[in-house]
Formats: C-alpha cells, sequence, structure tokens
C-alpha cells in the first residue's frame, strides 16, 4: 500500500468519525444531562435525512432543505418529549429502552407510509459539487470536507457552551443534582426541553448532513444507532470530550480495520478465504474495541463525573 | 396451597396450564402450534434473562448470542452427520454456558448501561462470526433435513410431542430460576444489586455469584436455541442478531422485571400480539409501536405487576 | 340468477355426479400467499415484485385460469422466523395453493421445505440459489427469475467479450456477495487484480473507491444491491472514477435508479428484461405499471408478472382443478404463456432457460432513468447445476 493511500484512509477514518460525532453528540448529551436513554435518536436522524432530502428536492436546493430540516427536527423532538419522553425520565433505563423501541417502530413505520420503500433521491449540495485532487485520478468531494468543518464547529461549540458557559454550568449542575437547581430558582423543566431540542436537532442535522454521501433509505437510522452507541460507551457516557475522541477512534478503527484486516490475514491464510475472513474480522473489530476499552476502563475512557 | 394463589404466581401458571390445554381446545392446528412452540421456545429465553436482569439486575443485550450458540452446534453436528438429541442438546447447553462463562469473565466487570453494551458487543461479534461460516450457509442460513431425535426415538417431530416437550422444558427452566431466585444464591445476587456496598462489606464478592447466573442463564438460552433450531429445522445468524436480544429483553420487561415467571407472560404476550397485530395489517408496527409505549408508561410494574390487586398488596407490605 | 342456483341448474343438466366437484372448484379461488421483503432498506425490491405481481394479475382480469384471485400479500420482514411462521399460517390456516414472491435467498431456504412438503407450489419471483437447482430440486418448486450465478457470469463474458484483463471486484461479504464473486470469474478468464469483501453493514466506500483509483484497473465489477448501491454509485462518481467502465449486478436497477440518477448514468447492468423490450406485451405492461404505480418497472417487477401469467397458464390447463398436482406441475413446466422475456421455457430443474443481456443506464424522454438494452450476452443459458438435479414425480 502506498503512503498516499494510507494518507487518504487516515483522512476517510477522520471524515466517518466526524460524521458518527455529530450522531453521537446528541445522544451523550441527553444521556449525560438527563440520564435518559432516548433509542429514537437513530429514527431523528433518519427523519432529519428524508426531511431535508424531500424539501431540498422540492425546493430544488440543499441547502434551503437542510434550513428548512432543522426546525422541524425541532419541533418534532418537543413533541416527542412532550408525547413520550417525559414520563420517562423518573424511570429506569430499561423502561426508557423499552419506551422509545417502540417510537423507533412508529418513527419507521410513518416514514415508509409516507416516502414509500425505495431509497430517495437527495439534490446535490449547491457550491460542493466539485472536490479536490488528493491523488492522481481520484477526487476528493469537496462537500465531505464540509462535513469535517461541520462536526469540528459543532464540537468547538458543545465544548464552549457546556464547559464554558453559566448556560453550561447549569446543564452540568442540573445533571448531577436536579432537586438542588431547581431549589435555587432554575427551571430545570425548561432545561431539560431545551437539551432534548438541541439533542433531536443534532440527530437532524447528522442525517441532512449525511443524505447526499450515503443513502437514503428506510431503517438507515438503525445501523448508525449502534455506532453511535459504541461511541458513547467508549468516550464515557455524558462526555462531549470522550465522545469526540472516542467517534474519531472508532471512525478509523473502522476505516483502516477495512483496509489492512485482508492483508493481515493473508500472513495465515490463502489469498480467498483471508479476504473474507478478513472483511468479517473488520465488521466485528469496532466490537472488539469495544470490549477491550471497557474491560480496561468499565466506565469508559471519560467518565463523566456523577453525584 | 395458599402460596399458589399469589397473584403474580397464578398468572404464569394459568398461562402454561393453558399452553397446556391449547391443543384440545382448538389450537391443534400446525399453525397454531408452530406459534405457540415459537413463544415458549422464547419464553424460556426470557425467564433465563429474567434471572438476570430481575435477580441480579444485570440487562445484558446480547442474550441472544447464547440461543445463536444453541442452535448452530445443533446444525454443526447435522452437518456432522450427529442428529442424536442427547449429545446435541447437552453439547448446545454446554457451548452457550461455556461463552457465557468467557464474555462474562470481562462482562460483568461493568455495570449499567455499559453492562448492556459490552454484552451487546460480544452479541454482536458472534452475529458476525455465525454470518462468515460459510460450511453453514454464511448469512443464508442451513437447513436441516429433519429433527434431532432422542436415544434414536423421534419424539421431536410429532407435533404434538413437540408441543409439550416445549411445555415442559419451559417449565422445569423457570422452576430452576425460580429455585435458584429463592435460593441463598438468590438472595446474594438480590443484595449485590440493591446495596452492593453493604454486601461487599459483609465480606461477598458477588462477582462468582454473578457469573454462576450469567452462565446458567446462557446454558438455559443455549437449549431454546437449539429447540428453536429443532422447531424452525432452519438456523441463520438472524437468531443471535441484536434486535432479538432486545425482543428478548422486552418480553422481560413487558411481563414484569419483579416477577421471573413475568418473562414467560411477556413472551407470549409479544409473540401473539406481533402476529396477530400483522395478521390484521401490513402497518401494524403503526399499533405495536404505541401500545408499546403505553404499556410502559402506564403498566410500570409490567403486565404481572401492574395488577391492582398486586399493587395493593405491595402497599400493604410497604406500610407493615 | 344466483351462483347457488345456476350450481344447481348446471348440474341438474348434465346430471352427472363427476361435473359437481369440478364445477364447485371452478367456483372457488386461486389462493396465493406473495411473500416479500416489505420493510427494512431493502424494501424497495419488495415493493416492486409485488406490484409486478398485481399488474400481472390485473392484465388477466383478476383471474388466473379463469378463477377470481385471492393474494395475500406477507411481509418477511427480512427475517428468517417471521417468514417461516407467516407462510405456515398461510399453508395452515388460509390453505393457499400457490406461495409466489421471495426476493431473498435466506428468506425462500427458511420457507422451503414447509412449503414443498406441504405440496404446495412454490414460484419464486427472484430468488433463485444453488442450493434447489442441483441435487436440492423440487417437483413443486418454480421460478421464473433465473439461477442466481447467471447474471454474474454474464458480466464475466461481457469483461471478455470487451477485452478487459485486470478488472477489479467488490462485493459484499456474505454469502450472496461471495457467489457474485464466483459467477462473475467463471466466465472471466482475465486477471482479478482485487477482490474486496465489504461488510453488510458498510456505510461508506470512500476506502474501496481510493484503491480502486490506486489500482487503475480496466473495469470493475460490483454487486451491490439496495442502499449499498446507492452509497457506491454515488461516491463512486463523486470521486471521478466513472471512466473507469462500472459492471455490475443488481446495482443499478429500476429500484436503486431514483436515488442514484445521474450518478448512475451509463453504467452496466446484466438483467433477463428491461423496460424497453420491444415485444408488445413488454411495452404494454410497462405502460399500464407505469400509470398505475408512476414508477419504472425493474427485473423484479417483470418476473413477479411472468410468476402470474405462469400459473394463469398451469390453471387454465387442468381446468381449474387445483387439486389436480400434476396436471398443474406439467403445465407450469410446458411455459405455455407469453413472457415479457420474449424466449423463456422451463428448464429441467425448474429454472427458466433464457437469454441474459447487457443494460445500461439512460434517462427516459419522461425525465425518468431506467436501465436500456445494449446486447444479448448469453442465449438459451442453462444454469450450471441443471445437470445434477433428478426430478422426482410428484
Amino acid at each position: 500500500m502506498t503512503a498516499s493511500l494510507l494518507m487518504l484512509q487516515l483522512l476517510n477514518g477522520l471524515q466517518l468519525g466526524i460524521l458518527l460525532f455529530l450522531v453521537a453528540a446528541g445522544l451523550t448529551l441527553v444521556f449525560g444531562v438527563m440520564d435518559f436513554i432516548n433509542l429514537a435518536h437513530g429514527a431523528q436522524y433518519m427523519l432529519g435525512a428524508y426531511l431535508a432530502a424531500s424539501i431540498g428536492g422540492a425546493l430544488g436546493s440543499f441547502w434551503l432543505g437542510l434550513l428548512a430540516a432543522l426546525p422541524l427536527s425541532l419541533a418534532f423532538g418537543l413533541a416527542l418529549e412532550w408525547l413520550v419522553f417525559r414520563h420517562l425520565y423518573a424511570r429506569d433505563h430499561l423502561a426508557q429502552v423499552l419506551a422509545t423501541f417502540g417510537v423507533i417502530l412508529v418513527i419507521d413505520e410513518g416514514v415508509r407510509q409516507l416516502w414509500g420503500s425505495a431509497p430517495l433521491n437527495v439534490p446535490q449540495p449547491e457550491g460542493f459539487s466539485g472536490g479536490i485532487t488528493l491523488m492522481a485520478g481520484l477526487t476528493y468531494p469537496s462537500f465531505r470536507l464540509a462535513i469535517i468543518v461541520a462536526g469540528l464547529a459543532v464540537a468547538a461549540l458543545m465544548w464552549l457552551v457546556v464547559e464554558r458557559s453559566r448556560l453550561g454550568m447549569l446543564i452540568r449542575a442540573g445533571a448531577s443534582n436536579a432537586p438542588m437547581v431547581r431549589a435555587l430558582g432554575v427551571d430545570t423543566g425548561r432545561l431539560f426541553l431545551g437539551v432534548i431540542g438541541v439533542g433531536a436537532m443534532l440527530a437532524g442535522f447528522a442525517g441532512a448532513m449525511a443524505g447526499p454521501v450515503f443513502a437514503v433509505v428506510p431503517g438507515m437510522g438503525d445501523q448508525v444507532l449502534i455506532l453511535a452507541f459504541v461511541v458513547i460507551v467508549i468516550g464515557g457516557i455524558g462526555s462531549i470530550r470522550g465522545a469526540f475522541i472516542a467517534a474519531l477512534a472508532v471512525g478509523l478503527v473502522e476505516s483502516l480495520g477495512r483496509a489492512m484486516m485482508p492483508e493481515l490475514m493473508r500472513l495465515f491464510l490463502d489469498a480467498a478465504p483471508a479476504r473474507q475472513a478478513g472483511a468479517a474480522v473488520a465488521s466485528m473489530l469496532v466490537y472488539a474495541v469495544m470490549a477491550a476499552v471497557l474491560a480496561w476502563r468499565p466506565a469508559g475512557l471519560f467518565p463523566a463525573a456523577r453525584a | 396451597m395458599t402460596r399458589l394463589l399469589r397473584p403474580s404466581l397464578l398468572l404464569p401458571l394459568l398461562a402454561l396450564a393453558a399452553l397446556a390445554a391449547a391443543p384440545f381446545l382448538g389450537f391443534g392446528d400446525r399453525f397454531a402450534l408452530t406459534l405457540l412452540s415459537r413463544a415458549m421456545i422464547l419464553g424460556m429465553a426470557a425467564v433465563s434473562l429474567s434471572l438476570l436482569v430481575g435477580g441480579a439486575g444485570l440487562a445484558s443485550l446480547g442474550h441472544a448470542a447464547m440461543m445463536g450458540i444453541g442452535a448452530y452446534v445443533v446444525a454443526a453436528l447435522d452437518l456432522a452427520g450427529i442428529t442424536e438429541g442427547a449429545i446435541a442438546f447437552p453439547a448446545a447447553i454446554l457451548a452457550a454456558a461455556a461463552f457465557a462463562g468467557i464474555t462474562g469473565l470481562v462482562a460483568l466487570r461493568t455495570s449499567g448501561v455499559y453492562f448492556i453494551m459490552i454484552t451487546l458487543a460480544f452479541g454482536q461479534m458472534l452475529f458476525f462470526t455465525l454470518s462468515a461460516l460459510s460450511a453453514l450457509g454464511g448469512d443464508d442460513g442451513y437447513t436441516l433435513y429433519g429433527r434431532n431425535t432422542f436415544l434414536g426415538a423421534d419424539i421431536l417431530t410429532p407435533r404434538l410431542s413437540f408441543h409439550f416437550i416445549c411445555l415442559g422444558l419451559l417449565a422445569a427452566s423457570w422452576g430452576l430460576c425460580a429455585m435458584l431466585s429463592r435460593s441463598r444464591f438468590g438472595r446474594v445476587l438480590r443484595a449485590a444489586r440493591e446495596t452492593p456496598l453493604r454486601v461487599e462489606a459483609l465480606g461477598f464478592s458477588p462477582f462468582p455469584y454473578r457469573l454462576l447466573a450469567y452462565v446458567i442463564a446462557g446454558g438455559i438460552a443455549g437449549l431454546a436455541g437449539a429447540l428453536l433450531a429443532n422447531a424452525m429445522e432452519f438456523v441463520s445468524p438472524a437468531v443471535a442478531s441484536w434486535p432479538r436480544s432486545a425482543e428478548l429483553l422486552f418480553m422481560v420487561v413487558l411481563g414484569g422485571v419483579a416477577q421471573l415467571p413475568g418473562a414467560l407472560v411477556g413472551a407470549l404476550a409479544f409473540v401473539l400480539l406481533e402476529e396477530g397485530l400483522a395478521h390484521v395489517m401490513s402497518a401494524w408496527k403503526l399499533v405495536f409501536g404505541p401500545l408499546l409505549v403505553l404499556a410502559v408508561i402506564f403498566l410500570p410494574g409490567g403486565l404481572t405487576g401492574g395488577l391492582p390487586w398486586r399493587r395493593r398488596k405491595q402497599e400493604r407490605r410497604a406500610d407493615a | 340468477m344466483d351462483r347457488r342456483s345456476f350450481l344447481g341448474a348446471g348440474a341438474s343438466l348434465l346430471a352427472m355426479p363427476a361435473i359437481i366437484p369440478a364445477a364447485r372448484a371452478q367456483s372457488a379461488a386461486v389462493k396465493v400467499a406473495f411473500v416479500a421483503t416489505l420493510s427494512g432498506p431493502a424494501a424497495a425490491l419488495g415493493v416492486q415484485l409485488r406490484d409486478g405481481w398485481a399488474a400481472g394479475v390485473k392484465h388477466l382480469g383478476g383471474k388466473l385460469g379463469g378463477l377470481p384471485v385471492e393474494t395475500l400479500v406477507i411481509d418477511d420482514e427480512l427475517k428468517p422466523e417471521t417468514a417461516l411462521t407467516r407462510v405456515r399460517a398461510a399453508l395452515d390456516r388460509d390453505k393457499v395453493d400457490f406461495v409466489v414472491g421471495v426476493v431473498f435467498s435466506n428468506m425462500l431456504q427458511a420457507i422451503f421445505r414447509p412449503v414443498t412438503e406441504n405440496e404446495t407450489f412454490l414460484v419464486t419471483a427472484n430468488a433463485g440459489p444453488s442450493t434447489y437447482a442441483g441435487r436440492g430440486c423440487s417437483p413443486y418448486f418454480f421460478t421464473t427469475a433465473y439461477q442466481n450465478d447467471q447474471p454474474h457470469a454474464t458480466m464475466g463474458q461481457v469483461a471478455q467479450d470487451f477485452g478487459y484483463k485486470r478488472v477489479f471486484v467488490l462485493v459484499p461479504n456474505y454469502q450472496a456477495g461471495k457467489d457474485a464473486a464466483a459467477g462473475f470469474r467463471s466466465r472471466f478468464k482475465g486477471e482479478v487484480v482485487d477482490e474486496v469483501y465489504v461488510p453488510l453493514n458498510q456505510l461508506d466506500f470512500a476506502n474501496e473507491v481510493a484503491k480502486i483509483a490506486a489500482l487503475k484497473p480496466d473495469a470493475v465489477f460490483t454487486f451491490m444491491p439496495g442502499g449499498l448501491g446507492v452509497a457506491l454509485v454515488r461516491q463512486y462518481r463523486q470521486a471521478g472514477l466513472a471512466d473507469i467502465p462500472f459492471l455490475s449486478t443488481f446495482t443499478v436497477d429500476e429500484a436503486t435508479l431514483p436515488a442514484q440518477r445521474e450518478a448512475a448514468l451509463g453504467f452496466y447492468t446484466a438483467a433477463t428484461w428491461a423496460p424497453d423490450f420491444a415485444n408488445a406485451q413488454s411495452q404494454r405492461f410497462v405502460q399500464d405499471f407505469m400509470a398505475d404505480y408512476n414508477y419504472v418497472p425493474g427485473n423484479y417487477a417483470a418476473q413477479a408478472y411472468d410468476a402470474a401469467s405462469m400459473i394463469d397458464s398451469a390453471v387454465k390447463a387442468v381446468g381449474g382443478k387445483l387439486s389436480d398436482k400434476a396436471g398443474l406441475r406439467a403445465a407450469m413446466e410446458k411455459a405455455d404463456f407469453t413472457s415479457l422475456r420474449g424466449n423463456f421455457r422451463v428448464g429441467r430443474n425448474h429454472y427458466p432457460v433464457q437469454d441474459f443481456y447487457l443494460c445500461k443506464v439512460v434517462q427516459r424522454p419522461d425525465g425518468k432513468f431506467a436501465t436500456s438494452t445494449v446486447r444479448k450476452v448469453l442465449s438459451d443459458d442453462v444454469d450450471p447445476y441443471a445437470g445434477e438435479c433428478r426430478m422426482r414425480a410428484t
């Protein structure tokens, strides 16, 4: 493998990691602040992709679609909070998992009824149709660079708000001791509603950004959901920093594992079985990494301090 | 005798009795028996999971992996020409228990959500391994041309006989789990869940107890897997997929985490409701989903815990 | 005159007891369980299959062989147990006469024995694994699609005919993917520069695309059904690789083209049928199908349409006597109907013997995207397993 190809694969891994971070950020925020597992986060990601693709398609502009998808995702998230989530905050994780799984079923089926089963066309983002040449004969689409920039921006913004602002202080305080914060005269209900809203918008944003690169199909959220959970668990639940680092790590492991494993397997096997075994090992590599991390640090890399 | 009349016990006993009577009450056709045996087999796996969730507070999202191992042991032996159940079934139980033992050594170091995720990780690794097994058809699956025999006797093939074998094994699994959770072993598990510090202060290390519970539950799920392979006469990696693990967890929660037999009621309710709805309408998930949400919100103790008389009794106990 | 009195009159008129059951049978309906994957990422294929069947039944006036049709649509959800439970319900509770459809081989594996052992006819309109083409062939199993190896072998032949020396092979790491790579190699004699297996849950093809750019092969052969294909085609185009010929099977077809659109233009696929086939039956089908469903039918829909025609011809041949299994079987083996594909007959293993075509993605005058026939590649092709089949008597 040449050095330029290796560099390219590192970049691909980084970019996949950043996309995973976009999905995982909302999940870990809600989970960390409110101790609430929202399985429906993946379905909200899917809904964001569908909304952006169909509105963007109707208006003939990807960016308008993205702009429209954000408030709609927010509204949908708030509606879910009002209908379902708020009845579950006081319950254990299992109850939350079960109820939000019910929400997934409804969203999946609803999307199928509304948009049909066929993969959706996504308009190409205007202004990002071209790309840069990183290797002879290969264009690196500039929209992928846009995803990297957007992911870094979201990460920086979240870090600033949560770690450095008064609002972030309240959020962190509300997470560790809600009754005390309430006693100090802060409306924790509104605070939590805000967190859920931001989480929903992040999910929708990630879905909308993923649309032009990946396929917009029914069930696209489930697969991402699992990877996002892997990310937040490796990072330590509730830790934005942990989620960011873990997302990059998972992206790199996914990407490099797929590239290297078949070659690695050739040391032990013939070419044909090596390729297949390599692919099989590559697909379970992230899970092996997660198991190893948890065996070593049972609460993830950066366990958030909790009361 | 009064013990038997306790509502949390009454409902599952009624369920078992109904299952025993079902073939003679007009549910004896092949389809009804297929559905019931599927519900019973999943019920068995759910009961063993309930021992972990309710008894030890260990919510595993990888329980289907144990079923997958049981099913694939039957398939692998079939490929090798061994169709004797007296070999295949113990082998399935042992293999699943061994898998649980090895993964449990690592997984039980974690707790809470981390435990959910690490068991998911092991489950996924097994799923991808099974999908890559070309000799057993990869993800196309492997067709068994006939069910296991026991000491040469073909007792799994006749429908009624299979129905009662499933029922018997289900009752036995429930009995074993109930006995365990009532014993000193079960009390340590529960104590370790509720007041971990106190248990450790008393000099107990909960780890070996948890590991043993994990291994036993794994063995029962392996048995359920072996039965499922025989019921379907077909195995595929889907047996071990994570949505199946999630379904098992939901059966436990739906039935009621606090009571072991809740899992049995939950499994029956889950399977029958799903198939019933799917038969009536194609968009059945639009009804099933909200039902799940409503059940969680309004029946916090699950189907067995949510009965009004049961709640009153709990309150009385709390008063005392 | 209501139906009962009509029957009574007919029976007394003919005064032949033996006629009565036949008359009853004719008044009954043909019950069909139509199994397809209608949820999840691959649902688009199942929808094509289901709509193709409905279009076929509609052209036959809502009847098969003169009997009214009751179609019970079953969603297998791509879960073997679900498929098995629901199909068993159809067999035992609804007593269906035919089980039709089936998109994926692993779903077929799950339901094959229960259906055929029940002596019910199983006619698949898409799945055609090697398992049931050779020694595992069954008198109750038919397919109107193809044996799975054939389209891939067709592409192998195409690569050979084009004179490509170095081809990059990219398939998903599951049984059908391995079969695809093997099928391609069976007719392609040049060098396979690399054979990459990707996990089925893969999201991003950036690495594979980079590898292709680095190796600069003469062509790429790939099999990436459903959502995988949408992502791959888009990323292949975005990476500027479209100059390298894209030979594929089930990657750019009418189920995925609505999402791939311009990105797939000029890409190749191998098929048994394309919507631009010139025969009258096919043109009428495409026109009516698009009027009813507002999308372009693909291979899947055409094969399901042919399944309806095949069953219609068989029920007609036995005069509506559905209990005459031997007669039904013999009639289906004759394939006495007009296939959308023109040249179509049933081989000894009940898999079709037919032509395979090279097709290419084009934009239709109405703006929609579709595959279009380039040329015939294989004629009267018999699958490689047919010789091993020793078909039992019914």
